[in-house]
């Protein structure tokens, strides 16, 4: 055997060891973003618009976006996007509703009110007071996960569709979050929800 | 030479892939059995006999969960110890079993069994009993809704699995009912719903004597572990919050960002405790609709404004407290809070003043 192929060999078994350590050590899942999530700037952009595109198709604008009144009727205020329910809007006194109705919407699409009580859509820009600022990715994965506050707390409330978003994979969970956090901060306190039968002070 | 140093190469890479592959696979990691029965709780399926290894025990400061009835046991494997080197931290070794029963008028209703099958990782499950009262079904992870009565028309559900890491898993998996503070021989004899200490019971003093623990550390059958407070009600005030908010609003949960902790440090008595220094006086998060600008957390004298009570109060899912377990008020423990939030304004200076200073 010349020594040739002795150093040959073993180089060939030294890389195929080092990159099962590799692979084996290496916290990547299927998705090919890992637990703390893209580590290359390239990687990060990817993520965040991959969280855009969630945020757009998803219809989260729907509701966190406050509507304002157009040409053409009800439409989206991009200077307050993602922000929620406005602090200056008008409160939407608990529904009282006739027989056949469900719930009574508010006048900028952001507040909610049915049996359950008056919710009101939360600022999702990271102001640290008033909006996701303060919180966890594993925070904000375990509410979409379980449908409960933080994953603790209490529901999160009608009409958010809580049985579509458990059924978001961890990575997607991630994307929206990094995008969330990649917007304007805006300072918005939106109200804490009202129990049924309970006026708003 | 080349080709057989590469095909050595490659199938010793594969041959690693594959065992790795295999392992990352759980090697077949345990899972609960399908029957209660199958658990190893009892010694005989046919009579319910509990097993004599099983130990029986009972927390100084129980959870409330519309007023079941509960039995515990503890199974320890043979030989092994539990690590009280932290004593706010123990550390169970890897096989302990524990099972929570619980009964509502004099029914068994579910089984919850955890059970440690490698370090830090625990099987969490829930047994539904039979109408013949004679085993138990696992349930599925997702829990069971409404499966009994407990009051008026109220009705209990087993937990989801989820939910129950929601409680149990801060950082890492606790016992609730296991620990230095719950075992104490020291016991509070006004913690409420706490059921009489028999001898067969397991408590810090028996755990000593027989050499379980690791370190041994006697000196907590001499200076038994208890909440140092300035009155009686209020040693049971802090006890109860601890059992009944402290599994979630504690320093190592996965929401301290919330900064509430009520979890009653062993290791830290003689200081304001966090279960002060976090509430009283405290603005929050949620703010009691009726009170508004004088809402705290905790608002000395004043149980109307202070959202802890009102929040207790509540069975609303919007606002109650806890958010999960229970859908019956503890009518017992917001008697006992609102006059400890309400009386002794000598004693509520001086906790202030410790906490200040």
């Amino acid at each position: 055997m010349r020594l040739t192929n002795i150093v040959w060999g073993a180089a060939v078994i030294t890389a195929a060891i080092i990159l099962t350590a590799v692979l084996s050590t290496a916290s990547v899942k299927a998705d090919g973003v890992g637990d703390a999530g893209p580590q290359t700037k390239a990687g990060k952009t990817a993520q965040i618009a991959r969280g855009k595109y969630l945020v757009d198709i998803m219809g989260c604008h729907d509701c966190h976006t406050p509507m304002k009144l157009g040409p053409n009727g009800p439409e989206w205020d991009m200077t307050r996007a993602l922000s929620g329910h406005p602090e200056d809007a008008p409160s939407l006194p608990p529904a009282n509703l006739p027989a056949g109705y469900m719930a009574a919407i508010g006048g900028t699409f952001t507040s909610f009110s049915g049996p359950w009580g008056t919710s009101f859509t939360k600022n999702l820009t990271p102001d640290k007071e008033t909006g996701l600022g303060d919180w966890t990715v594993e925070e904000f994965i375990a509410t979409m996960q379980t449908g409960r506050e933080r994953g603790k707390g209490r529901p999160v409330l009608p009409p958010m569709p809580v049985q579509n978003l458990k059924a978001l994979s961890d990575s997607d969970i991630r994307a929206l979050f990094a995008y969330l956090q990649s917007l304007p901060a805006i300072k918005n306190r939106t109200p804490q929800p009202v129990e049924p039968g309970n006026s708003q002070q | 030479m080349k080709y057989l140093a590469t095909t050595i190469a490659v199938g010793m890479f594969a041959a690693i892939v594959r065992a790795s592959a295999a392992s990352e696979a759980g090697g077949a990691a345990p899972v609960a059995p399908r029957l209660l029965t199958q658990t190893g709780l009892y010694a005989n399926a046919a009579t319910l006999k509990i097993d004599s290894r099983n130990r029986t025990f009972s927390p100084q400061y129980p959870l409330w969960s519309d007023g079941a009835t509960k039995r515990r046991w503890v199974r320890l494997p043979e030989g092994s110890m539990i690590n009280v080197a932290d004593l706010a931290n123990w550390e169970l070794p890897v096989g302990t079993k524990f099972w929570k029963e619980f009964s509502f008028n004099g029914r068994k209703v579910e089984t919850r069994f955890l059970w440690q099958v490698k370090k830090n990782h625990w099987v969490f499950a829930s047994y539904a009993w039979n109408d013949a009262q004679t085993d138990a079904v696992l349930a599925s992870e997702s829990g069971v809704s409404n499966i009994a009565e407990v009051e008026n028309g109220k009705r209990h559900s087993i937990p989801s699995v989820s939910e129950c890491r929601a409680c149990h898993d801060s950082k890492r998996t606790e016992i609730l009912g296991f620990t230095a503070l719950q075992l104490s021989d020291d016991r509070d004899p006004n913690a409420l719903h706490a059921e009489p200490l028999t001898s067969d019971m397991v408590t810090l003093k028996t755990l000593i004597d027989a050499n379980l623990l690791t370190p041994a550390r006697p000196e907590l059958v001499k200076n038994p572990p208890r909440i140092e407070a300035g009155s009686p009600v209020t040693r049971a005030a802090l006890g109860y919050l601890s059992t009944n908010c402290g599994n979630c609003h504690n320093s190592n949960s996965t929401i301290a960002s919330l900064g509430l902790d009520l979890k009653h440090d062993v290791t830290r008595n003689g200081e304001c405790t966090p279960a002060l220094a976090t509430t009283v006086g405290k603005r929050g998060h949620w703010i009691v609709p009726e009170a508004q600008d004088a809402s705290r957390i905790i608002n000395p004298g004043q149980p109307e404004s202070s959202a802890l009570v009102r929040r207790m109060k509540s069975r609303r899912p919007i606002s109650q407290m806890p958010p999960i377990g229970t859908v019956v008020t503890d009518r017992q423990a917001v008697d006992l809070i609102t006059s400890w939030v309400q009386s002794n304004p000598e004693e509520w200076q001086q906790m202030v003043a410790r906490c200040a200073a």
